[in-house]
């Protein structure tokens, strides 16, 4: 039986794709992005059980395998566990199968144009995904993948067939300033950018805008406007820093980027061609 | 000070508010209508409610008038032909609604005005119309000053229920009331989106269950006061309401409330409904000498008496001994399969009993899950919906209400408050009101958080108008001081926010 670790599902969702979605949130990420807002999410529990005994609410314990349990039912959702891991990890995931998630987005369905599966990077559970999304299909609702480019698609495009599109994040275009914000290399994003175009399954390009970051900001909107046109919508999102971890926001900043300075990208976009670019 | 000095010395009411309250003051001297001990027992200790209808009721709680006929034939008593032009069309209703009784003295059904007056809006420039019903509108605010006052439109999109909507959201008001039929065959998404739009902005319209109450009245009924459905050519007799919580403290285990105390407590209510209807229709002369009865705007038998209840969340979570509420009624499937077994006997024991008059509905009256009332304060959530402060997600509260809509025929319903997000994605919303209401919601409300017109328990009431009486100054609408008990002793706009959970990576 085919199992991920699942941080959330957030049955309702307006901000993940069109219409009302039901949102899996899938735990581990390949990427260290150093404006990640849910840094959490980012590894898997390593099970140093440091969080054990700072739970307020008693509900987290070693279990007899040695792993660390979470009893969902004592949670008080403070988050102490979270701000006290020394791994961006959390204790509060669920490994599910492919069964369990699905039988959550039955209950979802009536209410839901489709699901979307975000992360973390939820592409590293390819396997599941494509199980997941199958039975998805056979609801009538429609899948989409949000994903931080590190999989790459052309090689194995099984997981596009049975979905909708890909909402891809091109965080970064110049290397240096790449490497630096999102510890990975940037070249496979951008292949995933090309190649999802290509293939008619990109259906959202992602860009954060960073306060007071004028070249990196333009040479990321210019490098993705140019490439997508008016093929599908461009979201400009204004970099915030609640829940960046605070040696990062002393970095990228403490103040959320201006609506106005993020506008400014947005009508950069629109001048090289992407038509459908929007600040939130 | 005697209680009319009080009255004539609050500096809060307007000179109507006062004349209503006087009123009601004369009618509380009279004991014709007397009800047994038992009756008036219950009604102390706060088990049975009669929301203050008055002891001598000398009309119908609610008048839902037939005015397409108004539009065919005219009214004699008012001397009005029938309407040939739009401006003759809104002076006819502006007129008629003056003489349309409530338990409110103002008129809780105002028409389904995109169907009336559609025929005359597409003979006129679009812009013209906008401007009359633009004055049509601000004379039912300002004339018809009561939140329960209600319109209806719908299913069919129309020229005259975009430039409703479009006025909505321009001008603001509490009043009227308003709900959208929702047929999803006959509703289009763009219209429907409209309304999710206007709905966002002004907490109006609600959408209602258009197939689910057609089955139940048929194609003619009226959405009137907070949710009410009833009659169009009818109404609503009388709206007594059992207050299960208290009367759940006579129990001493579910089974014996389900058994002995509910049983007693319904047929008490039941008694001061049949009194009450009988009053009406063979003492008072409502039903002989009222023009809206004489030509026909109403019938006599196309009303029905409205069983109330309130406080099913509490009543569940005092039986089965819970205490906090967050793992009680909605959150609890004991307590939910408690509150369905206790919805069944009620339904059952009401069903059972032969009413008097009622003959449009073989003699029975129909369930409603009464909305609450401002001094109620925490210890009955209105009707069956689960206590304000610790809602479950949306999708949850949605699965226990859809559970509980289908027995309330004559109104039910839920509100839901969505953060700003939601401004920008009106198709997030459209889906789960269609998914709700396939799944058996009878009604759904829904408001922005940060507006001024919310929606309070059913009804609409302005922010700023409730800041206006705590300041000691006078607000026009009625129902504002409502809104002021609801949200200062319920919490009534405390309701959980739809979020976006910070779900949107970064």
């Amino acid at each position: 039986m085919k199992k991920a670790p699942v941080n959330k599902i957030i049955p309702f969702s307006n901000v993940d794709g069109p219409g009302n979605r039901t949102s899996i949130f899938f735990q581990g990420c390949t990427f260290n992005c150093l404006f990640c807002h849910n840094p959490e999410t980012i590894r898997l529990c390593e099970g140093c059980g440091a969080c054990v005994d700072k739970c307020p609410a008693g509900a987290l314990a070693r279990d007899a395998e040695g792993k660390i349990a979470w009893a969902s039912e004592k949670c008080v959702q403070c988050d102490t566990c979270i701000r006290v891991c020394p791994h961006s990890a959390s204790p509060k995931v669920k490994w599910m199968t492919v069964e369990e998630v699905l039988a959550q987005v039955k209950r979802s369905a009536p209410y839901i144009g489709g699901i979307t599966t975000s992360g973390g990077e939820c592409t590293l559970y390819n396997e599941f995904l494509i199980e997941l999304f199958t039975e998805v299909r056979k609801l009538g609702k429609t899948c989409l993948i949000d994903s931080n480019g590190s999989f790459d698609f052309e090689a194995d495009p099984r997981v596009l067939s049975v979905c909708e599109g890909v909402m891809l994040d091109v965080k970064a275009v110049e290397p240096g300033w790449n490497d630096r914000l999102i510890s990975y290399p940037r070249d496979r994003v951008l292949k995933n950018l090309d190649y999802l175009l290509k293939a008619g399954k990109l259906f959202e390009v992602r860009t954060v805008i960073f306060p007071g970051r004028d070249r990196e900001n333009e040479d990321t909107v210019r490098y993705v406007s140019r490439r997508i046109g008016g093929s599908c919508s461009y979201k400009i999102i204004r970099y915030r820093p609640f829940g960046v971890r605070e040696q990062y926001q002393k970095v990228l900043g403490e103040f959320e980027t201006e609506k106005d300075y993020a506008g400014h990208f947005a009508a950069i976009a629109r001048t090289e061609g992407a038509k459908k670019a929007f600040v939130v | 000070m005697s209680d009319a000095l009080n009255i004539i010395k609050d500096p809060t009411l307007t000179y109507r508010q006062e004349l209503i309250a006087l009123a009601r003051l004369g009618e509380s001297t009279d004991d014709t209508v007397r009800y047994s001990d038992a009756y008036y027992a219950a009604k102390k200790k706060g088990a049975l409610c009669d929301l203050n209808e008055g002891v001598m009721p000398y009309r119908p709680r609610y008048i839902c008038p037939d005015y397409e006929l108004l539009f065919q034939k005219g009214c004699k008593f008012l001397e009005l032909a029938p309407p040939k032009d739009l401006l003759e069309a809104v002076n006819v209703l502006e007129i008629f609604y003056c003489h349309v009784p409530s338990i409110t003295t103002y008129p809780v059904y105002v028409g389904d005005l995109d169907k009336l007056l559609e025929p005359f809006v597409i003979r006129e420039d679009r812009e013209y119309a906008k401007k009359v019903l633009r004055l049509f509108l601000r004379s039912i605010d300002r004339v018809q000053t009561d939140s329960f006052v209600h319109a209806d439109m719908g299913p069919e999109d129309t020229v005259t229920g975009r430039i409703l909507l479009e006025l909505t959201e321009e001008m603001q008001l509490a009043v009227p009331n308003l709900t959208l039929r929702y047929d999803p065959d006959r509703t289009s998404d763009d219209f429907a989106l409209a309304c999710v739009n206007c709905m966002l902005k002004t907490a109006k319209p609600s959408f209602a269950n258009h197939l689910m109450f057609v089955k139940e009245w048929g194609e003619r009924y009226a959405i009137a006061s907070c949710y009410n459905g009833l009659s169009i050519g009818g109404g609503g007799f009388t709206l007594p309401r059992m207050r299960l919580y208290e009367c759940s403290l006579d129990a001493k285990s579910p089974e014996d409330f389900i058994e002995n105390v509910l049983p007693r407590y319904i047929d008490l209510q039941l008694e001061y409904m049949d009194k009450r209807v009988k009053f009406i229709v063979e003492e008072s002369t409502f039903f002989k000498t009222n023009f809206l009865v004489t030509e026909g705007f109403v019938k006599q038998e196309n009303f029905t008496g409205m069983f109330g209840v309130v406080g099913l969340a509490e009543c569940c979570n005092h039986l089965l001994g819970i205490e906090d509420k967050k793992k009680g009624f909605g959150m609890n499937e004991q307590a939910t399969a408690l509150g369905l077994q206790i919805m069944d006997a009620i339904e059952k024991r009401v069903a059972a009993h032969e009413a008097p008059y009622c003959d449009a509905y073989g003699h029975r009256y129909r369930l409603h899950a009464q909305v609450g009332i401002d001094s109620d304060g925490m210890d009955d959530s209105p009707g069956t919906r689960i206590p304000i402060g610790v809602e479950p997600t949306m999708l949850e509260q949605l699965e226990v209400n859809e559970k509980f809509h289908p027995y309330f025929p004559t109104g039910t319903g839920d509100i839901f408050k969505f953060e700003e997000t939601y401004l920008k994605t009106p198709d997030a919303i459209l889906p789960i009101i269609k998914g709700s209401l396939r799944s058996g919601l009878r009604y759904f409300s829904g408001y922005l958080e940060n507006n001024d017109v919310v929606r309070v328990t059913g009804y609409l009431v302005k922010k700023s108008e409730i800041e206006k009486l705590r300041a000691k100054k006078q607000s026009l609408n009625n129902v504002t001081v409502f809104g002021m008990g609801a949200q200062d002793g319920g919490h009534a706009l405390d309701r959980r926010v739809q979020h976006h959970e910070e779900s949107a990576r970064q």
